[in-house]
């Protein structure tokens, strides 16, 4: 098996502060490989958010280990962080966050200036990212011009234009109907066969599992199961550490 | 190009309302400044226009003299002390004061007679625009500036008043020479000015000197130390600026200005910082997409800074067409607001730095934005 291109190992995370705070997750270990997408799913609450929050290096865990392309991200501070994120993660929301004073092209050329790419190539491998989204057409349009389907593929190509090696979406479907919502998870499947690549998705639409390579149940912060095709891997059940 | 700029002017145009506020605060506050430093420089200026329109290479004053109008008097025997000086060429007595101008109307108005001697020259009228120098030598010529017509109640050449008792006519007109306090200056005859201020025969405010052709001006002036008692020896340079800050600080008129100045800044910044705040405050948004996607501390306070830098240009633009107006309306008056070069650039400099320094409570606030609520929102 190709070597993970995110991994988090024994990862707890405390959320909130004093008496309110909450253990949103209690013990997960989870690699994320290239070549295949897969599908995290679980209840509300279940810690899903938080989980692609500390793949993506958007949150560090309060014990346990993150490694980006096999480096352990212990001791980031906040820059080194973002510097992790612009390099290593394409991240897409389910409200999409495009910047709406920006065309689609400069929303996606956005992901290329942050690392200092701002030259005419950083326009064309817009350009390129947009057609692979099929939005060639509308590359000047702002994204109130765009239906909301349209807006979610301008964030895909805003996540993928940086070529990361991982694209994290967190219930990029939710804000979609059903045909819209299957075609950006089509797309999201078609990104995933890049093998140099791992496409994680959040999601509780039961609809999607067919998209998937590997779907991975979360429920109250732990593991419960992680299955690739129809065979449960060898740690289905077994990852949570007894809560504390 | 970056979209740095095109983030942080599209964020500016999107509140329109906001902008506006802004860059109306930073002219504003920019005229301000405008305002108390031109009126510094043209202060500064104006103050020392008696000394700019002498013709000496050294004055000789009493010692102590603060200012031009400062009127203690020096003995005629200094003045042939310094002419048996080697390099003085000629020591020419100039007599200032004040006095008393009564009008056949009746009424009087003080005036600030200036005296020299029509052969050596020394301070005589210059921007004659009626009657002549020569004029002057007839009993009783006075020249006055056509400006102060109104005040001193005259029409022109030929008009009559009174001074200490004796009869004055004016026979020369000048153009633009003002006093920066609203006393008018009369010129005349040397005797004539000491008769007017009540100045004994041998006595002289200043001996303007000029030194023989080919001599130097300094070696002059240690000779002239060195051999003349109670006296101080200047160059016009110097005196320049003894007569400037006498009555820029001596007087306090330039602590004044320079705090209200340092007010329109103040203001501005306030200003600017609670608009670029309250901008940031409704973009949270975007610049925690930012943040997320992985953009550096510095670009956003790039796109920030870029923000403050547009509002700033604009502003000092607008500022500076609107300063050279007031400079062109104030052009003519006793105290004109006097516009650089160099103060140009300087208002520009102090307009990029207070929008700079606006945009540090944008950048604190956007500091403390935690990326993740990009999943929440
Ligand atoms: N900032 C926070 N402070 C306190 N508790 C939080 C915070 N964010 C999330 N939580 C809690 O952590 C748990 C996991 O949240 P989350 O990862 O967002 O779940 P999911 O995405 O699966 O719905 C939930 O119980 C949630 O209430
Ligand atoms: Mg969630």
């Amino acid at each position: 098996m190709t070597e993970p291109v995110i991994e988090v190992v024994d990862v707890v995370k405390w959320l909130g502060k004093g008496a309110a705070q909450v253990q949103a997750l209690k013990g997960v270990s989870l690699a994320l490989r290239g070549g295949e997408l897969t599908l995290l799913m679980g209840p509300s609450g279940s810690g899903k958010t938080t989980l692609l929050s500390i793949l993506g290096c958007m949150l560090t865990p309060t014990h346990g280990t993150v490694r980006m392309r096999g480096r352990s991200t212990e001791g980031a501070g906040p820059e080194a962080l973002a510097k992790l994120r612009r390099e290593h993660v394409g991240f897409v929301f389910q409200s999409y966050h495009l910047f709406p004073t920006l065309t689609a092209t400069d929303n996606v050329r956005l992901a290329l200036d942050v690392r200092g790419e701002n030259s005419a190539r950083a326009v064309g491998k817009a350009s390129d990212a947009l057609a692979i989204v099929g939005l060639a057409h509308k590359r000047d349009a702002f994204p109130l011009e765009l239906s909301g389907g349209e807006q979610q593929r301008v964030a895909i190509a805003r996540a993928i234009v940086g070529q990361p090696s991982a694209v994290l979406a967190d219930e990029p479907t939710a804000a979609l109907d059903g045909e819209n919502g299957n075609a950006i998870m089509a797309l999201l499947a078609e990104i995933a066969k890049d093998s140099s690549r791992g496409v994680l998705v959040v999601a509780h639409d039961a609809r999607i599992l067919r998209f998937a390579d590997r779907v991975v149940h979360i429920e109250d912060g732990c593991i419960v199961g992680d299955r690739r095709g129809d065979a449960a891997l060898e740690n289905d059940q077994t990852d949570c550490a007894v809560p504390s | 190009m970056s979209l740095i700029y095109r983030l942080a002017s599209r964020n500016l145009l999107h509140d329109r309302l906001r902008f506006v506020a802004t860059v109306v605060g930073i002219v504003f506050s920019i005229l301000l400044v405008t305002v108390q430093l031109g009126l510094y420089l043209g202060f500064g200026r104006i103050v020392t226009t008696m000394i700019d329109h002498a013709s000496a290479d050294l004055w000789i004053m009493p010692p102590g003299t603060k200012c031009f109008e400062d009127p203690s008097t020096l003995d005629e025997r200094t003045r042939f002390q310094a002419l048996s000086i080697n390099g003085v060429a000629q020591a020419a007595p100039v007599v200032i004061g004040y006095a008393e101008w009564r009008i056949a109307a009746g009424g009087t108005f003080p005036v600030f007679i200036v005296g020299s001697d029509l052969r050596e020259g020394g301070l005589l009228p210059w921007n004659l625009v009626e009657g002549s120098l020569e004029a002057l030598a007839i009993p009783g010529a006075v020249a006055v500036d056509r400006s102060y017509f109104d005040r001193l109640g005259v029409e022109g050449i030929g008009a009559n008043a009174e001074i200490r008792g004796q009869k004055v006519e004016v026979r020369a007109v000048t153009s633009g020479i003002r006093s920066f306090t609203t006393t008018p200056y009369v010129f005349t005859t040397l005797d004539r000015a000491r008769a007017f201020t009540g100045t004994a025969a041998n006595k002289a405010t200043y001996f303007l000197v000029r030194v023989a052709p080919g001599a130097d001006v300094e070696s002059v002036r240690h000779r002239l130390k060195a051999n003349l008692s109670d006296v101080d020896v200047l160059t016009a340079a110097e005196f320049r600026d003894r007569s400037r800050s006498f009555w820029l600080f001596g007087t306090g008129a330039g602590f004044a200005l320079f705090a209200g100045a340092l007010l329109g800044m103040i203001v501005g910044t306030v200003i600017v910082a609670q608009t670029l705040y309250s901008s940031t405050k409704d973009h949270i948004n975007e610049f925690a997409t930012l943040r997320a996607i992985g953009s550096s501390g510095i670009y956003i306070h790039k796109v920030i800074i870029c923000q403050a830098l547009i509002s700033a240009v604009i502003g000092f633009c607008l500022a500076a067409g609107i300063g050279l107006l007031v400079v062109a309306a104030t052009a003519d008056t006793a105290l004109p607001i006097v516009m650089t070069p160099t103060l140009t650039l300087v208002l520009l400099f102090l307009t990029l730095v207070m929008c700079v320094v606006s945009a540090v409570a944008a950048i604190l606030q956007v500091m403390r934005i935690d990326p993740v609520m990009v999943f929440t929102r």
